[in-house]
């Protein structure tokens, strides 16, 4: 079983995460399932009648406005990094967390990487599936890097200058 | 200048251990090549071909005397004795050793230096005039603006990977000497009817594979909104700007993708919603951060003119020297000279770590114990009295920085270069040095005026060759090293792309093409026409026809 960041600790995955290309035919009834957003645009209904917990996945080129009315739906939304490099989700965690008001989990997907964590916390994080060969525990130490910084952002309302003293 | 707080100091002091941590996973095999890599690079530290090389920053190119001496001991315990000043004026270590750098960090952080963002996909270090502060044609002094844009970009959350490198600068005087049209976020102070402060923002310039000049997407951006317009540009780039070519990354190709209004219209669509919101800045923040950057304790004189003119009449050197590296001051009495580092036979930029222990001590002793670097690759003593130019001008020819060729054809701009880089497809060192010694005729030199020469080892541009009047660029043909020349460009108010002359040529050509191209200018030239002006009335033609009439 997986082993995952959450809130700041490393806990056993309980959910899914379904592919691409996964179709409604034998999804589990009961299962807690993070699924692809093509299926969730195609099925909605169908996805919502389920007893199970449901996510939605979105790829790095995957726009969060397509269903930024719709989060009430989900309690897990996976942001998928298909590189550390590619910083596009950055913005789309902040937007899920200051713009579109979203409580659920956020939570950190493919090239996942210690150095990058502190930084993923900050703009609206708060799960992490680190890449299968990584120590989360190690990962861990991520989140003291820094005990101060300049910006505001999800995780600190005001930046440094509204609270230098 | 800026001094840092308890919480700046914590920040880079974090920042070490960070690196430091990095750097032994690194060795130990825990982090792999490419894992590391991006790491490294935003911190600043290439693989070259030699050796790793280290980029540290220099904000807006202001630095104390400390600093400087810090430098001069880096360079000594861990160089071979020098360092580079590089075009974002920053500064260069080609030498250091992997293994050393958690520990050159950890001594940088001691005089409130670091390398941070001096290079990868993020925001780096924000540039300005040189002359910032002490220029009579100045509106506002730029230098809190880079400041607060500093510590805004520094570990921006949001923006640590971005499709591509991204670079800011700010004009805050009449001149551009910023060349805030060649980069991807231009800001030009302005005041509107009413006096109030605001910027003038320019996107989507730069240089590289694709030279674009900037186009100006907001006419008055008042300057309390500054930071989340900002946020708003870079969220915009952010997520749309192309990731599946890096030749195609920069904010330059979405704004053209886009057109300029279009890019507009999203900016100010993100803008709208975070307007208002925390990061608008106070007038308590601008505040504190200008109170760094006061006038010094100036005295109250007089400008020296009659007895300067009697000292240039006696020293011909002297007056010459005058002429060219001093830059008039907004204060009676006082003068900023330039201290050339571009003597002949040294690479452009390069000084070694006496001649910076040099620069320490003549910033105490006669500019407030402060130097600037300016992109031109120069550094710059801002604040002298006229009365002590003379004495300063006999010490400055002992330390080798009084060549009297700032903005002249030998003052080039230059990358390291294939001698160093292992980005780069040609040497432009020796390019450089042939030229400088093929016009070693200071009256041809004073002559022939003002021009900007710079030369480029590839296309990557980091010598600036689009906006030079003249510009040289390394090719690689067949893995023969070749240089291509083009000429009319400019980074000033006036910024436009140079022309391509032709079919480029070999090395040893370089010094006989400069030569006809110049000859051509002399004389077709009228009597007030710098080369800029006259390539611009009569175009590229005569120039290409000399060039290559014997191929004819």
């Amino acid at each position: 079983m997986q082993r995952i960041i959450k809130n700041g600790q490393v806990v056993d995955e309980t959910w899914h995460l379904l592919p691409k290309d996964t179709t409604l035919d034998g999804l589990s009834n009961c299962d807690d399932l993070i699924v692809p957003l093509a299926l969730w645009i195609e099925h909605p209904h169908a996805l919502k009648a389920r007893d199970g917990g449901l996510g939605v996945w979105l790829e790095a080129g995957e726009e969060i406005e397509e269903i930024a009315d719709q989060l009430d739906n989900f309690q897990v939304i996976a942001l998928n990094f298909p590189s550390f490099t590619d910083g596009r989700h950055c913005s789309t965690a902040y937007l899920l967390r200051t713009r579109y008001g979203y409580k659920g989990e956020v939570r950190a997907i493919g090239d996942v990487l210690r150095d990058q964590l502190f930084s993923y916390q900050r703009v609206g994080f708060d799960a992490f599936a680190l890449r299968e060969d990584k120590d989360p525990l190690d990962a861990l130490k991520a989140f003291e890097e820094f005990s101060e910084v300049y910006q505001a952002s999800s995780d600190q309302p005001q930046p440094l200058f509204r609270r230098r003293a | 200048m800026y001094v840092y707080d308890q919480y700046d100091q914590q920040i880079i002091e974090d920042r070490v251990q960070q690196f430091r941590d990095q750097t032994r996973r690194y060795l130990a095999g825990e982090l792999s090549g490419e894992e590391f890599r991006p790491l490294r690079l935003q911190n600043g530290l290439y693989i070259q071909r030699f050796a790793p090389m280290l980029r540290i920053a220099v904000p807006y190119g202001l630095m104390s005397s400390k600093q400087v001496r810090m430098i001069a001991k880096i360079a000594r315990d861990y160089d071979k004795g020098y360092a580079h000043i590089s075009t974002r004026t920053n500064v260069q270590f080609n030498w250091p050793d992997l293994e050393d750098v958690p520990d050159i960090l950890a001594e940088l952080a001691t005089v409130q230096m670091h390398s941070i963002q001096t290079s990868g996909n993020c925001v780096r270090n924000t540039t300005t005039d040189q002359f910032a502060g002490v220029a009579k044609d100045e509106i506002i002094d730029p230098r809190p603006w880079c400041e607060i844009i500093r510590q805004w970009s520094t570990f921006h959350p949001e923006f640590t990977h971005l499709p591509r490198k991204f670079k800011i600068a700010i004009n805050g005087a009449v001149t551009d000497r910023v060349a805030i049209e060649v980069h991807d976020i231009g800001l030009e102070a302005v005041r509107n009817d009413a006096g109030e402060l605001g910027f003038r923002v320019a996107v989507g310039g730069g240089l590289g594979r694709t030279p674009v000049v900037g186009s100006f997407i907001n006419e008055f951006l008042p300057w309390q909104h500054l930071l989340s317009y900002l946020d708003a540009i870079l969220r915009v780039y952010n997520r749309y700007g192309r990731r599946d070519n890096k030749f195609k990354a920069r904010i330059k190709i979405l704004v053209k993708a886009l057109t300029p209004e279009v890019f507009a219209e999203r900016v100010n669509a993100e803008w709208a919603q975070i307007k208002d919101g925390p990061t608008t800045l106070t007038e308590a923040e601008v505040a504190r951060v200008s109170a760094h950057f006061v006038d010094p304790a100036y005295k109250t004189l007089v400008d020296q003119d009659a007895a300067l003119a009697a000292l240039d009449a006696a020293h011909p050197g002297f007056a010459r020297w005058r002429e060219r590296n001093t830059f008039a001051h907004k204060k009676a009495g006082y003068i900023a000279v330039t201290l050339s580092l571009k003597p002949t036979g040294v690479s452009p930029g390069d000084v070694t770590d006496k001649q910076l222990d040099a620069i320490a001590d003549l910033a105490d002793r006669y500019s407030f114990g402060e130097s600037r670097n300016s992109h031109n690759q120069n550094i710059i003593l801002a604040d002298v009295e006229q009365s002590q130019l003379f004495t300063l001008w006999g010490e400055l020819r002992e330390h080798g920085f009084a060549t009297p060729n700032v903005g002249l054809l030998t003052d080039i701009i230059c990358c390291p270069g294939g001698d160093f880089c292992s980005l780069a497809n040609a040497k432009s060192i020796p390019v450089a040095e042939a030229i400088q010694r093929r016009f070693d005729d200071l009256d041809y030199l004073f002559d022939i005026g003002d021009i900007e020469l710079n030369i480029s080892g590839c296309m990557n541009a980091c010598g600036h060759h689009h906006v030079g009047h003249i510009g040289i660029l390394g090719v690689d043909k067949k893995g023969q090293e070749f240089y291509q020349v083009s000429i009319g460009g400019s980074s000033g108010r006036d910024a436009s792309l140079a022309q391509i002359l032709g079919p480029s040529f070999a090395q040893e050509d370089m010094p006989d093409v400069i030569d006809k191209i110049i000859k051509v200018y002399v004389e077709q030239r009228t009597d007030e026409e710098s080369f800029l002006d006259t390539f611009r009335r009569i175009g590229v033609a005569p120039f290409k026809e000399r060039v290559y009439a014997a191929n004819h």
